[in-house]
């Protein structure tokens, strides 16, 4: 089992070095630099110029070597000026050549500054994971216990009327992409002028002019129900589905196996034997789906954060995607990738740790 | 004139509508007529649920075909005065003609222009798909059926995909200052060759004990195949058939990026189980080569999965697609495909809901379809 995990631990750090790497060579692409120095510096730039401030700013130099200085393993760079002057990656903030540390990257936990945001960028990380944490935390509070049950009832009898029903909701709401689901409830439960909330005003049962609240903007100061049910039902109805599903095909496969029959013929009721017997087998399944549903969760928060404008971890990523805010972005691609990376390792631990006939052999 | 009322608007948008309804019924009377001879096909409409699955596919199938004649007006067009238009307004200094699902906030044909973007997202996603299956099958193979240090290296390199996140692969693949450095063109030149591959290896493992019959079979593929591959990777056809805009281009390479890995390890998963089999076993003992055994003897016994994957990855691939619209990436803003409509609009959704509500519930239903015919193929299959 320790060799199992470590040779895990092992092969996902060397996941997140090539795929940092892939990042850190995707967001350093000589266009996009060329952007960068022309919205640092000046917009009307020649090609000189802009060369040599590139130059200046340690960007020319190999690819590899400020892969290293980013990561943290290669000293950063300094540069002695014609009048003496010495400007160097980590002289800022006040620090100068004598007082500034060798090494700062992602290891020493100077993550960079955010051009867009002109603050340093783990202090933009923090708030805005802090955010989404409050996000995930409700739609696992509503994913979670809804789809296992969904998909116990519709899987303890196979081709009943329940299971049909709860089978074609399943499989509209994998249909539904959140984009959709977020536009067609908003319309139907957040708009002041269609769905149900004007009919609700109308006959008083509402105090605003809406049921929900089709922006969670306010929700970064109060989380209420108001505010944060649209966003929270959103991304969940994509992922019910899909668990639900699941744990559906996984149940329907338990009640198939012998002990089960066993039990009823030993005259334990249907109830006694769903509880007892068949759940702790049947769950085992769900528990890699939902952790292996946490990236899919990270997509559907960032369209829905867009969505709802809802400043947290998927909007700040959107708004470094789109202004060529490179520590920023690479800041956001290193939580992407290691919050993807331990979830499979969770996934892969659990399921051994939750399987006996694994954990034993 | 007058605005029209909702079941008048529904009964004009099925007149327009009437060339889908013809070649549905004309489909599904031939289909049902000879279902016992059509194999696999027939037997979906044995199941009401693959039946109303294929119906909606069929549906959308069709508008794309048709959608010259069922548009009532240019989806680029912009009208004076129809800007957020509701539902069935009459258009201004046009007598009897009307918005029949209002107008967007550039004052263009919402239902029009619904009906266009039929046609994209059907040009693109079948294709995309194809294309990484057959990425995705000439890798899984010899990865499940060789195993080793093949197999390590792929699925590793499957992995590093896989645990990228698909926002940001789309942001850093899809955006205008990635094509001057020419990457879709390596990532197109590399993933375009693998059907080329897979088609050539296909048949010479076939047809190599007939050399005559051989060389003809591949020589005739292969000069399709790279005359296609120079066109759509390069842009470099010297006949100008085959050619593909650089903005789609880059779409489709990332979509065909991001779905390929996927196939690769469900088609690994399923050699592996097979490679097992008597029949693979009683192959080796004949003498039969390994690609021969893969493509021929166990690839047409994996059919079943693949083909239930290849609906559900299809609807899947249209819902990345209205991702990348929503994000406004990759494509222009004309555009009237559904995932750029939905972007456009959010913006006013709380005032005017019309724009975005009709291609959302587009992009739902034919995704709905397509999972619905995945199901039934899936119950389908399982019974035989």
């Amino acid at each position: 089992m320790l060799l199992f995990t470590l040779r895990r631990l092992g092969v996902m750090l060397l996941t997140a070095l090539a795929l940092t790497f892939v990042v850190f060579f995707m967001t350093n692409l000589a266009p996009n630099l060329e952007k960068l120095a022309k919205s640092e510096a000046s917009v009307r730039m020649s090609d000189e110029d802009v060369t040599l401030w590139l130059d200046r700013n340690g960007f020319t130099r190999p690819l590899l070597v400020r892969y290293g200085e980013w990561l943290g393993a290669v000293p950063g760079w300094t540069r002695t000026a014609e009048d003496g002057v010495i400007t160097g990656r980590c002289i800022r903030n006040g620090l100068t050549a004598e007082t500034a540390p060798r090494y700062c990257g992602v290891l020493q936990g100077d993550w960079g500054q955010s051009t867009v945001f002109k603050q340093p960028v783990t202090e933009i990380l923090s708030r805005s994971l802090g955010a989404t944490g409050w996000l995930m935390f409700w739609v696992m509070a509503l994913m979670v216990p809804t789809s296992l049950i969904l998909g116990v009832l519709s899987g303890m009898r196979e081709g009943s009327r329940t299971d049909r029903v709860l089978s074609s909701f399943a499989i509209a709401s994998t249909a539904t992409p959140e984009y959709v689901s977020g536009v067609i409830l908003i319309v139907l439960l957040g708009s002041a002028t269609a769905g149900i909330s004007p009919v609700l005003a109308s006959w008083g049962w509402i105090e605003g002019k809406t049921l929900f609240q089709g922006t969670a903007t306010s929700a970064m100061d109060k989380i209420t129900f108001w505010n944060f049910a649209l966003p929270v039902l959103t991304i969940a109805l994509y992922g019910i589905g899909y668990i639900a599903r699941m744990t559906r095909a996984s149940m329907t496969e338990v009640m198939t196996q012998q002990y089960i029959r066993t039990a009823r013929l030993k005259g334990v009721s249907f109830g006694q034997v769903i509880m007892r017997h068949a759940l702790r087998n049947a769950l085992i399944a769900p528990f890699t789906v939902i952790m292996l549903q946490f990236p899919w969760l990270l997509n559907g928060v960032v369209i829905v954060e867009t969505l709802f404008n809802y400043k947290g971890f998927g909007w700040t990523l959107v708004q470094a995607a789109g202004n060529n805010d490179i520590q920023l972005l690479l800041g956001c691609s290193v939580v992407a990738v290691f919050v993807v990376l331990i979830t499979q390792l969770i996934s892969d631990i659990g399921y051994v740790f939750l399987n006996p006939r694994i954990r034993l052999s | 004139m007058e605005e029209l009322s909702w079941p008048v608007i529904f009964a004009k948008m099925a007149w327009h509508l009437l060339p889908v309804w013809i070649a549905l019924v004309v489909t599904f009377a031939l289909s049902i007529r000879f279902k016992r001879r059509l194999g696999l096909y027939g037997k979906l409409f044995d199941s009401t649920v693959a039946m109303s699955g294929f119906a909606l596919v069929m549906f959308w199938v069709f508008t794309a075909i048709f959608a010259d004649i069922i548009i009532t007006h240019d989806p680029l067009g912009q009208i004076s005065g129809m800007k957020n238009a509701l539902p069935g307004s009459p258009v201004k200094g046009a007598e009897g003609t009307w918005y029949l699902l209002g107008g967007d906030s550039l004052a263009r044909d919402v239902f029009s222009r619904v009906v266009m973007g039929a046609r994209r997202v059907l040009a693109i996603a079948p294709a995309a798909t194809v294309i990484a299956f057959m990425v995705g099958i000439t890798l899984g193979l010899p990865a499940g059926y060789f195993g080793g240090k093949l197999d390590t290296l792929l699925s590793f390199v499957a992995n590093l995909v896989l645990a990228f996140p698909v926002i940001l692969l789309f942001y850093l693949l899809v955006t205008p200052e990635i094509r001057v450095t020419g990457i879709p063109i390596i990532l197109a030149a590399v993933l375009f060759l693998f059907p080329v591959i897979f088609i050539c290896v296909l048949l010479n493992s076939r047809y190599f004990t007939n050399p005559p019959q051989r060389n003809l079979y591949v020589g005739v593929s292969l000069v399709i195949g790279l005359w296609a591959y120079s066109g759509l990777a390069f842009n470099l056809d010297p006949l100008g058939v085959w050619s593909m805009d650089p903005n789609l281009l880059n779409v489709f390479v990332s979509v065909v990026f991001v779905n390929a890995p996927t196939v690769f390890r469900i088609v690994r998963g399923i050699v592996m189980d097979l490679k097992s089999r008597d029949y693979v076993a009683a192959g080796q003992t004949r003498g039969e080569g390994p690609w021969y055994i893969m493509l021929w003897e166990i690839l047409p016994n994996a059919r079943g999965p693949l083909i239930v994957d290849f609906c559900l990855r299809i609807g899947y691939t249209t819902i990345l697609l209205g991702t990348l619209g929503f994000f406004g990436l990759g494509v222009s803003p004309e555009s009237p495909d559904w995932g750029s409509t939905i972007d456009d609009g959010r913006r006013l959704l709380a005032v005017f809901p019309h724009p975005a509500v009709v291609p959302a519930l587009a992009l739902m239903s034919l995704v709905l379809g397509l999972n619905l015919l995945a199901d039934g193929l899936r119950e389908e299959s399982l019974r035989d």
